[in-house]
């Protein structure tokens, strides 16, 4: 089984990151917003898996970072479902066009 | 006898007066405060006498092995710390010198307040702020005590700040009152602008004698062939020498608190205060501060002929315009602020033709035994007049007359302080006025004739003011409530007997220019002028005052114009009015308030504004669309990136 190069995986992480930020620009929906969030946070786990496979097979720092990213992701992503359900409460909607009073 | 262990607490017992009675007075001594202010600055008193007793007669005087007689009495330094040191040369010391005058000036501050203090307590019960007003005197007593005892300029500046400040509190004691309230910022404001001049003085000197040191300054500055006597007389500035500068500056402050012309404006005003304060501040105290100010840095006066000929001129006009002004004031008050003015005038020329060393001295210390003989009479005028005003309950004359009947004590008591003022023999102001007059029949005859007339309108006016209150016409009296109380009675005769004995005091002895006793000659066909000329004031006095009639109408009919501006204190309340509010308003006043209003304003209101305009521009950034914030923080990031990778050229 031949390995798979380097590049490759790169190129997918690299599609994944600017798929999640494309998501977080364009998207109103929060849920959507968070989801597109999760994507670029598994962008970066990809990113820190590859390169401790590839440059440093006998260490295991990228993995830890991963896990910890899971982790926080985990914990982000409670904190932020609590956030839109509070918003949701109080503007009736979970578009971000709506929640805009914090201005100037 | 070693004064330190005790001399610190004759000013501090008053200041611990102040502060108690300042902090918990009215809520705890309203009712015990006078009896607790007393009793400390009796006290105080005690030890001034002891002080006194000691200095003069058991250890002051410095033996001269080689001439017998001609002992001098020393300067003693009973007390000196540092207080401020900033370099080692150059530090501010407070300490307590001892030295003839400042010896006499304890006793005189702490008597004649003692008996101020007793009066009040009779004068001013029932007063809502009574404890308020004790800590208030405390505090003055505290800062004129500290003043006389300075043993250098910048402690005595201090004092001297402290005694306007005290003087502005009790001026406005009755602060419900507007004229109160003028009177007093009057008081405090023109006698500040005095103190700038004597600031300067003291810096002039300072700067000069290369210390603040009373004892330093006035060796370097006398001393002929010293390098600082060479460089303060050699230094001119508009062609007079820093010498004379200095000192005309010094005497300038002098000036303002002693009330000498012109800057004796507030004096009279400052009558609005209680009158037992009156007493006490305008009368034997604060006012004659100036005078012991020059009496103090005597030798560099005597020094520099002209700052000598300035404190005579001055000295002599305040004493003749406000003997004259003062025969025309209606309200009692006034007129005793005249007369102080005018008798501050005569120590201020006696003074201005002294000289150092036997006879020549004989001015100085003439100047001192009126000073000291003034204290009593003069505070007991005013205390008379206080109890005078407590019973009729009006400043004015009109509203007076015929009281001898109702109040012998005070008549008795008033009519000694007149005698005593006008220079009859022998009560206390005849051998100190003699001695004045003696001084400037030594010096010149245009002094000796100013003087010995204002002697004879002093005279006239006391009288005039005596008849009017004790003689005259009867007034109805609607409640006869008494003289006062036991403690407003005290006063009046233990000062009655103090200024029917102070007269017989060898004054010369104790105190002379050069420290060394000076022999009083008593000339009897000296004294016959001034005597002569003192009872024909009395004499006019009771013809035209002691029975109501025709007469004072007529006479001032007859001056006219005179009599008017005299009346009118020669416009000078006027003048100063044109000149503040006419020229310094325009011509100072409001180019100035125009520069803070458009120039410093300006400035603060452009920042301001540019600031304003700058945010309503840029604050759209802030939108609070939370995409826009993450896509500034996504180009934030880019941007770094591209500086770091491709532009960050080590």
């Amino acid at each position: 089984m031949s390995e798979v190069p380097i590049s490759h995986i790169l190129f997918v992480s690299t599609a994944l990151f600017f798929i999640g930020m494309y998501g977080l620009f364009t998207r109103r929906n929060m849920i959507t917003m968070l989801m597109s969030i999760e994507l670029m946070l598994n962008s970066v786990n990809i990113n820190f898996v590859t390169f401790n496979k590839y440059l440093y097979p006998e260490k295991l720092d990228g993995i830890f970072f991963t896990i910890f990213i899971i982790t926080i992701a985990a914990a982000e992503a409670a904190v932020a479902i609590a956030i839109i359900i509070n918003l949701y409460r109080s503007h009736k909607s979970i578009d971000v066009e709506d929640a805009t009073e914090m201005k100037y | 006898m070693n004064y330190s262990s005790y001399i610190a607490l004759i000013p501090l017992l008053p200041l611990a007066a102040f502060v108690l009675l300042g902090l918990f007075g009215r809520k705890y001594f309203n009712q015990s405060a006078g009896i607790i202010a007393t009793g400390l600055l009796l006290i105080s008193t005690v030890l001034s006498v002891y002080t006194a007793y000691q200095y003069f007669f058991v250890d002051g005087k410095l033996p001269v092995p080689a001439n017998p007689g001609g002992d001098t009495y020393q300067t003693i330094t009973a007390l000196k710390f540092t207080w401020l040191s900033f370099t080692e040369n150059v530090s501010i010391d407070m300490g307590i010198i001892l030295d003839p005058i400042s010896v006499m000036m304890l006793v005189v501050v702490t008597f004649v307040s003692l008996m101020v203090h007793i009066f009040s307590l009779g004068y001013m019960k029932g007063e809502e702020r009574f404890a308020t007003y004790y800590a208030f005197l405390g505090l003055f007593t505290f800062s004129m005590l500290g003043l006389v005892v300075s043993s250098n300029l910048f402690q005595i500046y201090m004092f001297w700040e402290l005694v306007g400040a005290s003087s502005y509190l009790l001026i406005g004691y009755y602060f419900q009152k507007p004229s109160a309230v003028a009177a007093s910022k009057k008081a405090f404001i023109v006698t500040r602008f005095a103190d700038l001049g004597f600031l300067i003085g003291i810096l002039v000197l300072a700067f000069y004698g290369e210390s603040l040191d009373f004892n330093t300054i006035i060796q370097k500055l006398t001393a002929q062939q010293a390098s600082q006597f060479v460089a303060i007389t050699s230094a001119s500035f508009v062609g007079v020498s820093a010498l004379t500068w200095g000192l005309t500056l010094v005497f300038m402050g002098g000036a303002g608190k002693s009330a000498m012309f012109p800057l004796h404006i507030w004096l009279p005003d400052a009558m609005e205060g209680p009158t037992p304060v009156s007493a006490l501040i305008h009368a034997a105290t604060m006012v004659v501060a100036g005078v012991y100010l020059v009496a103090r840095l005597f030798p560099l006066f005597d020094v520099n002929e002209e700052a000598l000929s300035i404190v005579t001129i001055v000295g002599l006009v305040s004493a003749l315009f406000a003997a004259v002004i003062a025969c025309t004031q209606t309200d009692i008050k006034r007129v005793l602020a005249y007369s102080t003015m005018s008798q501050i005038g005569y120590m201020m020329f006696a003074l201005g033709v002294s000289g150092t060393g036997g006879e020549d001295g004989l001015g100085y210390t003439a100047s001192m035994f009126h000073l000291f003989t003034h204290a009593f009479f003069k505070s007991l005028l005013f205390l008379g007049a206080g109890a005078v005003i407590h019973f009729v309950h009006s400043n004015e004359m009109k509203d007076m007359g015929g009281l001898r009947k109702y109040m012998p004590i005070t008549h008795i008591s008033f009519l000694i302080a007149c005698l005593a003022i006008a220079g009859v023999p022998p009560f206390a102001g005849f051998f100190s006025k003699e001695e004045i007059l003696l001084a400037a029949y030594n010096s010149s005859m245009v002094v000796y004739v100013i003087a010995l007339l204002t002697s004879g309108l002093t005279a006239f006016y006391m009288f005039r003011l005596y008849f009017s209150i004790f003689w005259n016409k009867e007034i109805e009296v609607h409640n006869n409530h008494g003289e006062g109380t036991f403690s407003m009675k005290l006063p009046l005769i233990l000062l009655a007997i103090c200024t029917l004995a102070a007269g017989f005091i060898p004054f010369g002895e104790f105190v002379s220019a050069d420290g060394k006793a000076l022999e009083s000659h008593f000339h009897l066909s000296f004294s016959i002028a001034p005597v002569a000329i003192g009872l024909a004031g009395i004499g006019l006095a009771m013809y035209l005052f002691l029975y109501e009639n025709e007469c004072p109408e007529k006479y001032s009919r007859m001056l006219g114009g005179f009599y008017k501006a005299a009346y009118k204190k020669f416009y000078i309340d006027e003048i100063y009015l044109f000149i503040t509010k006419k020229v310094i308003f325009n011509f100072i006043g409001r180019p100035a308030a125009w520069i803070d209003r458009n120039i410093v304003d300006g400035l603060m209101n452009g920042i301001a504004t540019t600031t304003a305009t700058i945010s309503s521009i840029i604050k759209g950034v802030q939108s609070g669309k939370v995409q826009n914030y993450a896509l500034y923080f996504f180009g934030g990031i880019a941007t770094l990136v591209i500086v770091f990778i491709y532009l960050w050229k080590q």
